[in-house]
């Protein structure tokens, strides 16, 4: 009776064989339940809670307790703008402002079209590239009240498929934290993280 | 200058630093097998010698800590990989730019430790740090230095990647482990459950920070004595601060144990940005409490030097603001995020934080009344008791206490700018610092 695709169950096999206790795997089943679905659904919560011998409520526990679950509706972009102390230190609020203003979209909601959602996040670990802001989780540093409007705009208009942290970082970021030779291929493609356990990534 | 060793690799091969070859080309993987040929006790008592303090913020002894593990099996081992206390990113690049050193270090505690079975808990947002662990721990699998007899022995150790889900508390170790077991991310009173005897699955447990385990490779490479001999102070080895705020050159920085807050600032953070004279700057990430200029430039940075001054190297985080900054919003924004991430448990850090953040809102909205700070101080006296540091405890964990430490600050050093607030009606500040493309010319 379950709802998941065969490769999906494949993967939630694979992963509850590497905890000592299957109930151990419901974070990393509640992200695979996203990204069958896009989202994170009622349903895609029972259905973790079966695959871990534990109850929906117990799951909803579970869920409600993390930020990065999402059990309301999100965007296909998912735009966090850190706004603690290193940020807020170099103009974070600022940073924020533009993209509320560019997306025409409040800190903590969503466009009528289900395309952007704005949140202001705590810290993402990238003061040292203030201000930091993620797109679906993947990180750009050192970003500007224009070039977040000019973010805004390219998510809007290119509506990239795969969104990559190394192309955005090239397009709309300065200063990074640390360098960073290496171009990564891989990126997100829904408003979750893109990493699965085991090896593979979001595409 | 500073000797480098957890960040040497990455500085030396910028392009390859997180492959398996580069990493073997340059030593990699000789002291896990070597670590296979040693006893627990020579491990516990190597690592012990080498003085290695922990770097997830609070600079326990990593070698009594392993000896500390209850002799019930099996044993775990968890690497805290949950990196969020603001202004902290030096985990991020070790995990980024160097993660065999990171397995390489985990093999030898779970050899030292007798652990079957480890797992490495990132925080949610570190997507592409988690790829890039994941891939080395392929890598590793691959090469058999990971899965059932590694390296050729009957050594097995599995390795599970975990991804946390973006709660800050996760980061402390009991907290870390109700997650890793599917339970929500609440921390446990310690006593009894010290993870080292009752951890994950009620079982013995090691957590290590990831820069922590980082080191070991070196500490078997170089021995007890070599590893010492890096630093001149009283703790050993190297140290890596994450630099941030109103410094021309922000960044992770590996310096040695014992130069001074001006050495740190002035010469190797570039000095402050566009000249403005230093204010005030967080010596251990934003738990910790504050220091000022007059007091503590030319302090040593050491554990003991820190402690004696009233706070903590924590994380190694430090937050430099300038004479610009309105330390009134700084602080509100430090308490915001330690009420928002509170877990709930304990009532004084559930409703204390909270109302902490409303009060630094409102005077920072102009909105202030002259009782404020002794309101707050109230407040804070109720979170942590008799408001010293190192706190007294009386909370589950040292979340709560450390929402204080921003008011600590306002009343030792900032009552006047408290005061401006009151009788300006608002912030007397002209608006603090937009980093913007005019200054990216300038640099
Ligand atoms: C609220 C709180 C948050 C913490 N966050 C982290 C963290 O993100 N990373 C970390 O390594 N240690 C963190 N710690 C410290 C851990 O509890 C633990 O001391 C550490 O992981 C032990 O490793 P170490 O001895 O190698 O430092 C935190 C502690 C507290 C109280
Ligand atoms: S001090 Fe705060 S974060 Fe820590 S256990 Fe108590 S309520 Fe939770
Ligand atoms: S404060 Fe913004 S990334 Fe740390």
């Amino acid at each position: 009776m379950s709802v998941w695709s065969e490769p999906t169950r494949q993967r939630a096999t694979e992963i509850i064989g590497r905890y000592p206790k299957r109930r151990s795997a419901v974070m990393p089943l509640l992200y695979l339940a996203m990204a069958e679905e896009g989202r994170l659904s009622e349903e895609g919560m029972r259905e973790v809670a079966e695959w871990c011998g534990i109850t929906p409520a117990q799951v909803q526990a579970v869920a409600s307790f993390y930020t990065m679950y999402k059990t309301e509706p999100v965007g296909r972009y998912l735009v966090s703008c850190c706004t603690s102390i290193s940020c807020m230190l170099l103009g974070a609020d600022e940073v924020l402002g533009a993209i509320e203003d560019q997306a025409g979209v409040p800190d903590g909601e969503t466009d009528k079209e289900g395309h952007l959602s704005v949140e202001h996040v705590e810290c993402l670990g990238a003061c040292g590239g203030a201000v930091a802001v993620q797109v679906n989780y993947e990180l750009i540093e050192g970003v500007t009240p224009d070039r977040a409007r000019a973010l805004v705009d390219w998510l809007r208009n290119a509506r990239p498929d795969v969104v990559n942290g190394d192309e955005m970082q090239e397009l709309f970021g300065t200063r990074r934290s640390f360098e960073w030779a290496i171009h990564e291929e891989d990126g997100a493609v829904g408003p979750y993280p893109a990493f699965q356990p085991l090896g593979t990534v979001g595409r | 200058m500073t000797t480098l060793v957890v960040t040497k690799r990455m500085a030396e091969h910028p392009a390859d630093s997180h492959t398996i070859t580069r990493y073997q080309a340059t030593g990699g993987y000789q002291q896990a097998k070597r670590a296979l040929g040693m006893t627990r006790d020579e491990l516990v008592e190597e690592v012990k010698a080498s003085g290695l303090l922990g770097r997830g913020g609070a600079a326990f002894s990593a070698g009594l800590k392993w000896s500390f593990l209850a002799p019930e099996r099996p044993s775990y081992l968890v690497v805290n990989a949950d990196e969020s206390e603001p202004g902290t990113f030096k985990d991020r690049q070790l995990l980024e730019r160097d993660p065999h050193q990171l397995i390489e270090g985990l093999i030898i505690t779970a050899i030292a430790n007798e652990a079957h079975h480890a797992f490495i808990y990132v925080r949610g947002e570190y997507s592409k740090p988690a790829r890039r662990v994941q891939k080395a721990v392929d890598e590793a699998y691959a090469a058999g230095f990971l899965g059932t007899g590694i390296f050729g022995s009957d050594f097995d150790l599995d390795v599970v990647v975990h991804l946390g889900a973006g709660a800050y508390i996760c980061g402390e170790e009991t907290a870390l482990i109700n997650s890793l077991e599917g339970l929500r991310g609440e921390p446990r009173l310690k006593p009894p459950y010290f993870p080292a005897a009752k951890g994950l699955y009620m079982k013995p447990t090691i957590v290590n920070n990831v820069e922590t385990l980082s080191n070991l490779p070196h500490i078997l490479a170089l021995g007890s004595a070599g590893y010492t001999a890096l630093s001149s102070s009283a703790d050993t080895g190297t140290f890596m601060m994450s630099l941030s705020g109103h410094v021309r050159k922000p960044g992770n920085y590996e310096v040695p144990h014992g130069i001074t807050w001006r050495e740190l600032i002035f010469d190797i953070g570039g000095g402050m940005r566009r000249d403005r004279a230093l204010k005030t700057w967080i010596p251990g990430g934003a738990s910790a409490p504050w220091f000022v200029p007059e007091k503590h430039l030319d302090l040593e940075i050491t554990k003991d030097a820190t402690a004696e001054a009233g706070s903590m190297l924590g994380s190694g985080a430090v937050i430099v603001m300038d004479e610009d900054t309105c330390v009134v919003r700084a602080a509100e924004r430090i308490v915001r995020f330690f009420a928002h991430e509170s877990c709930g448990q304990c009532t004084p850090c559930r409703e204390g934080t909270s109302w902490l953040e409303m009060i630094l809102r409102r005077i920072d909205e102009g909105r202030g009344r002259a009782v404020d700070l002794d309101l707050m101080l109230d407040l804070g006296d109720g979170i942590s008791i008799g408001l010293e540091w190192p706190p007294r405890m009386t909370t589950i964990c040292p979340l709560g206490p450390s929402a204080v430490s921003p008011i600590l600050a306002l009343r030792d050093y900032f009552r006047s700018e408290v005061s401006r607030h009151l009788e300006a009606g608002g912030c007397p500040f002209p608006g603090g610092h937009i980093a913007g493309e005019e200054e990216e010319e300038e640099e």
